[in-house]
């Protein structure tokens, strides 16, 4: 019964030893895994709502959930079941069908990215050809679901607060997407097992860790977390998108955030530090997922920092930080790795093939790479420090004209 | 010579959405509603593409096309007095584009289901599947369609500068 051994993967062939029908044994093979794959970020999102609220009361020196089920680990379960139990209300004027496909659209579009994210070696929904372009494609639907629970709510903040959604999604997603290519580029390919396998001699974090930083803050942007959660700005727009909205299908709308974190975690570690990379997962593939998992919790938790420690920004400052910062930055970025790529490869420094996997074959290529991109940030620190002491001498100006006025002129 | 199998089913859905949602966005009265049919008939092109093994073409089509109707929808908000329902015509001239339409139809019934149906031989159609590889290399080979690429790229940009002159505030 070899077939039997890896069942996630060979449920079919053992099915049909065992006298199935092979068409029927593969179709419950497809459903069975694409239930798994849907049902997994529900779960888990489950107790990241739990890791959420105690790592924000911890920062906040409190102790958080701590009454239903040991260290409060139930209180999730406790809540979803009091969503679900409430009254199910639609506004009046509110444009009913739209109204509630909203919710559903923006937990489907993150749950779809979960078919191509690598697990392990052997684990993935399906490893596309195109799989970095797909998990763009479908993220882009969330904005779209935004858009339809802003307008059909009849309320003027959920319209506002959807203004700013798309205003912020459509910015971020251009570094977002540019974030994306240098991984593609090196791996020479849009499928995320390529990405993924292509990393076993180096991390592209080390390549060009300017990337991983501008995937990083995008994706923060794209989830709608602090320092950017002008999305749901309460002291602006009471709640923003989902003000009407309550019971469970409020509840969607925040378990797509939750999850949405986690993935973008999953992504980053995917793309650029080794997804699963790691000792003995060739051996024993269901490491992998430890590798994963460790990691991108990593980056999950130091997301929920930066949103419980970091206070809001403007919207103006926003905007610009995307538009005169971030934007620039990528497409240089992208443009200084593909150059020097093509230098390393002209110049041999390339890891020899067959040698791809070995550390110390990686080096050359990656200290040219590491290089472009210390003195792209050299050069932008640079900038930003002329910037900051233009505009403090700016100030400095307009402060001594005020000592040179009247004290009455001034007040004017 | 029709038979019956996953793709089949998949074609008819795809291809029902497609229509249904274009039949939808002619239909309704409200611009919102015209604008998420669209997506829907959109994403049924979508769909198709993937029939025919062109996974790229199928996520650009989500990616471009679905991901900038946020943005339609909006300008639908902005341009419509009255957001739930539009009484008004405000084409007089859309016999014009019934015949345009009815035109184009007949064209097309023409130049693609006639040769297809008429008898002519099926083995024009290459049954090779381009990669989404071949299709990046094609679209820079100097000897393929590097030209209608640049083009294209050029038309846009033009396109991109010419909405900033027009958006921009004259001061």
């Amino acid at each position: 019964m070899n077939e039997c051994r890896d069942l996630i993967n060979t449920l079919a062939a053992c099915l049909s030893t065992s006298g199935w029908d092979p068409g029927l044994a593969q179709f419950v093979q497809i459903l069975l895994g694409v239930v798994l794959v849907t049902l997994a970020p529900l779960i888990i999102v489950i107790f990241l709502i739990w890791v959420e609220r105690k790592f924000a009361a911890r920062i906040q020196d409190r102790i958080g959930p701590n009454r239903v089920g040991p260290w409060g680990l139930l209180q999730t379960i406790a809540d979803a079941l009091k969503l679900i139990t409430k009254e199910d209300i639609t506004p009046a004027g509110a444009d009913r069908v739209v109204f509630n496909l909203a919710p559903i659209v923006s937990v489907v579009s993150v749950i779809l990215i979960w078919a191509v994210i690598p697990l392990s070696p052997i684990h993935i929904g399906v490893d596309l050809e195109i799989g970095a372009l797909y998990f763009i494609a479908v993220g882009s639907i969330g904005t779209l679901a935004i858009m339809m629970a802003g307008w059909s709510s009849n309320n003027k903040y959920a319209l506002l607060g959807a203004f700013r959604v798309v205003a912020q999604l459509v910015s971020y997603e251009i570094p977002f997407v540019f974030a994306i290519l240098v991984p593609v580029m090196l791996a020479g390919s849009m499928g995320m097992q390529d990405i993924v396998d292509a990393q076993r001699g180096m991390w592209f974090a080390v390549l060009s860790p300017i990337a991983a930083a501008i995937f990083f803050l995008s994706a923060q942007a794209e989830t709608g977390r602090a320092p950017f959660d002008l999305i749901e700005a309460e002291s602006e727009l009471v709640a923003g998108y989902n003000i009407e909205y309550s019971g469970m299908k409020f509840g969607l709308f925040f378990a797509g955030e939750f999850v949405h974190v986690l993935t973008n975690a999953l992504l980053l570690v995917a793309l650029f530090f080794g997804g699963w990379v790691g000792p003995f997962v060739d051996q024993l593939p269901i490491l992998g997922f430890v590798y994963m998992f460790g990691k991108a919790a990593l980056f999950y938790l130091f997301s929920l920092l930066l949103r419980n420690t970091l206070p809001r920004v403007r919207i103006d400052q926003m905007m610009n930080f995307n538009w005169k910062f971030l934007v620039p930055l990528s497409v240089i970025n992208v443009a200084v790795v593909a150059f020097l790529l093509q230098v390393v490869r002209a110049l041999g420094l390339a890891p020899a093939s067959g040698m791809e996997n070995d550390l110390i074959a990686n080096l050359p290529q990656a200290a040219v790479l590491l290089a472009g991109n210390l003195v792209i940030i050299a050069v932008v620190l640079q900038l930003l420090r002329n910037a900051g002491r233009r505009d403090r001498s700016a100030e400095a100006v307009v402060v001594s004209k005020e000592d040179e006025m009247l004290p009455a002129q001034a007040a004017h | 010579m029709l038979e019956l199998n996953a793709q089949t089913i998949g074609f008819f859905i795809f291809s029902a959405l497609m229509v249904g949602g274009g039949l939808g966005v002619v239909t309704s009265r409200n611009l919102i509603h015209g604008a998420l049919y669209l997506i829907l008939s959109l994403f049924g092109g979508a769909g198709l593409f993937v029939l025919l093994s062109a996974p790229f073409l199928a996520a650009v089509q989500i990616l471009v096309y679905i991901g900038a109707i946020a943005i339609l929808i909006i300008f639908a908000v902005m341009l419509t007095r009255s957001m739930t329902r539009m009484g008004e015509v405000f084409n007089t001239q859309w016999w014009l584009s019934a015949l345009v339409a009815i035109a184009v139809f007949a064209l097309l019934v023409v130049g693609v289901i006639m040769p297809v149906f008429g008898g002519l031989d099926m083995s024009t159609v290459s049954a090779e599947v381009g990669t989404t590889m071949e299709l990046g290399i094609a679209l820079v080979d100097g000897n393929q369609f590097v030209l209608p690429f640049e083009v294209a790229s050029l038309l846009l940009t033009a396109a991109m500068i010419g909405a900033i002159v027009i958006a921009r505030d004259r001061d």
